[in-house]
């Protein structure tokens, strides 16, 4: 720490500390994870099981709790469940602990192709808690013909223009452009950043909204007839309107995956790979999957699923090999801030 | 004594603001001379970059969208305040007390759910669709929502209540017997209104006008629910440096701008609620 630093350190702690607002307290497992993403019970349900307290406290955007664990060094949490760029970026800065898979027997759980995932081979630092694809949700009794493609809603027919919607974060947004021009999700050339700007102001004209959150609401609806969306989000407008669709365009789909990474400043590592292993019980893990509809990654859990579930939810059916077959995002380093300035040109274009 | 007595009483507002207001606003504003670390974070070396790059085309031009459309909030607003305020001080006044009472009702409920019961109206599917199919109407529904349009009627709608409230006490206190004068040595009405009243209440107008203006163009919440996300406003720039692109340096330097010219637009307010005070002899409405 240089002088400046401790002074401006020293100044944020005052005024931390005559707002009263210390760090998280060090008593007990103190997760983090995004709201109604486990089971409700899950925490007390690994108190009750193993004796350890542990706590959850709830963030909206994986931006958010970076940027906690990035200003307080890693300290304050156990365990944080977070997409797989981010948690790349954790174990850059190291912030997160390497793995000790003995202490997580039930890791064998996970599929083959759920240790060899591209941002963490081997799971050194993280370990897979849900997968999925990202793609066009539509409802099939007003679209006709049924989308195929990205272009389907960057360059929406007339009959849909008004009607559609695509993702507000960065790298979902930008994901569709990419694989629209059958770029890498991961692009970083400033010329081919520029090209796919260019393609997403004109689309943005056709647009309804961006919208992270509500968009299967808008097509339940029928505000807006095709999103693009993460599938397990699509499963929530399939349960209460039958006639929404999921499709993965021919150009193909990120792949993404929510991990759990345990930090290297946690003064609780026992109780914090407890509670790894404790989430990757069969039992507990399938909850996720049945209630939240999202795929996870652990083998007897998926196998356990009612047959009517995959037979009402298509997409919790595609498997690990198709996931595999498509890119993940990955953290880019220093083309984070092009992409945020790209994003921000894109929102201010009228 | 007197003097130590009012220190005594103004010890807890003064705490209260230096700890949650100057405190957290000077942290604020140091981190924007910092870099930026690769992965979010302050690297704390020295830098004027970032307040650079507030002038850069690209977010320049987000700050004058954004004076643009608060500017527009604050003219419809002050039009449509004045005139409500100019009405409830002609009324009788024992009635003043219940109209002035409704005005600030919609207070009690939290400014979300105002902005969503816009949605509820406004959307494709929304109630004024409803109506109009009701009514008979077959075509293609109105696209009302997530548009400039229903960012500034949500403003609008918010803040037009601070414009009736600054405009109606110097119209409530203006001496009748001006305007008789004015109306005996032959005045119209009209002129009466443009050479008399509006001047000794404008002052109100400007103060109202400016609230709904600062209120505006730092909002983030409004442009975000009603505008869809396409609708870049300044405090949705500044929320996205902070809790997307973890860039607190670039996010500090933008807010310590908005805050530069919001304290300019208050201390014009203050002048023109001064000169309020002088003019109609009337008492400082604040907020």
């Amino acid at each position: 720490m240089t002088t400046g630093q401790k002074t401006f350190a020293a100044a944020a702690l005052m005024a931390g500390l005559m707002l009263g607002v210390g760090g998280a307290a060090a008593e007990g497992l103190i997760i983090s994870n995004w709201d109604g993403y486990m089971a409700p019970d899950a925490v007390e349900g690994f108190t009750a099981r193993t004796g350890y307290p542990a706590e959850l406290v709830l963030h909206a955007t994986n931006e958010e709790i970076m940027g906690k664990l990035i200003a307080s060094g890693g300290k304050g949490y156990d365990v944080v469940f977070v997409s797989s760029p981010f948690a790349e970026v954790l174990n850059n800065l190291g912030l997160a602990e390497t793995l000790d898979h003995a202490r997580i027997p039930n890791v064998a759980n996970l599929y083959p192709e759920a240790t060899t995932l591209a941002h963490d081979p081997g799971n050194t630092f993280s370990v897979p808690y849900a997968w999925g694809t990202t793609g066009l949700c539509y409802r099939s009794d007003l679209v006709s013909p049924a989308p195929t493609s990205w272009n389907d809603l960057l360059q929406p027919s007339d009959a849909l223009k008004g009607k559609t919607t695509m993702l507000a974060t960065d790298r979902w947004l930008l994901a569709a452009g990419f694989l629209a021009k059958g770029l890498s999700v991961n692009e970083t050339d400033p010329g081919k950043l520029a090209e796919v700007r260019d393609a997403l102001i004109a689309a943005k004209k056709t647009l309804l909204a961006y919208d992270d959150t509500t968009f299967y609401a808008k097509l339940v609806s029928g505000e807006a007839e095709m999103v693009q969306a993460w599938d397990g989000w699509c499963n929530y407008g399939i349960a209460e309107n039958p006639a929404i669709a999921y499709v993965i365009p021919k150009e193909g789909s990120d792949l993404w995956v929510d991990t759990m990474v345990i930090l290297k400043a946690s003064e609780n590592k026992e109780t914090a790979y407890a509670f790894v292993n404790d989430i990757l019980a069969a039992e507990n893990h399938r909850w996720a999957a049945e209630n939240i509809l999202y795929k996870v990654p652990n083998q007897p859990a998926m196998a356990a699923l009612p047959a009517e579930l995959t037979a009402q939810y298509p997409n919790m059916a595609i498997t690990p090999t198709t996931l595999l077959g498509y890119e993940q995002l990955r953290d880019v380093g220093a083309a984070t801030r092009d992409y945020a300035r790209v994003v921000s040109e894109i929102k201010a274009a009228q | 004594m007197r003097q130590a007595r009012s220190l005594v009483l103004m010890a807890p507002a003064l705490i209260w603001l230096f700890a949650l207001m100057v405190v957290p606003c000077a942290l604020v504003l140091a981190l924007a001379f910092f870099r930026r670390g690769l992965y979010g974070g302050v690297e704390y070396t020295l830098t004027l970059e970032n307040l650079a790059l507030v002038f850069d085309p690209l977010y320049a031009g987000i700050f004058l969208h954004s004076v643009r459309i608060a500017g527009l909030a604050a003219l419809i607003a002050v039009g449509i305040g004045y005139a409500a305020a100019y009405a409830i001080a002609a009324m009788p006044r024992r009635y003043q007390p219940a109209l002035l009472f409704i005005v600030v009702l919609p207070f009690w409920s939290n400014y979300l759910i105002r902005t969503y019961a816009w949605i509820v109206l406004l959307n494709r599917e929304g109630l004024i669709t409803q109506g109009l199919r009701l009514l008979g109407y077959q075509g293609e529904a109105p696209s009302l929502l997530y548009t400039e349009g229903a960012v500034i009627t949500g403003l609008v709608y918010n803040y037009l209540p601070f414009v009736i409230l600054a405009t109606y006490a110097p119209l409530a206190r203006l001496n009748p017997e001006i305007a008789e004068a004015s109306r005996d040595l032959g005045a119209s009405g009209w002129t009466t209104f443009r050479r008399i009243t509006l001047p000794l209440t404008l002052p109100g107008m400007v103060a109202g006008g400016i609230f709904v203006f600062v209120l505006s163009i730092g909002n983030f919440i409004t442009p975000a629910l009603l505008g869809g996300g396409q609708f870049q406003m300044i405090g949705n720039l500044v929320y996205a440096q902070f809790l997307t692109a973890n860039d607190w340096p670039f996010g500090a330097a933008l807010s310590m701008v908005l805050i530069a010219l919001m304290t300019g637009l208050l201390m014009l307010q203050t002048l023109a609620s001064n000169r309020a005070r002088g003019g109609a002899t009337a008492e400082p409405r604040d907020g």
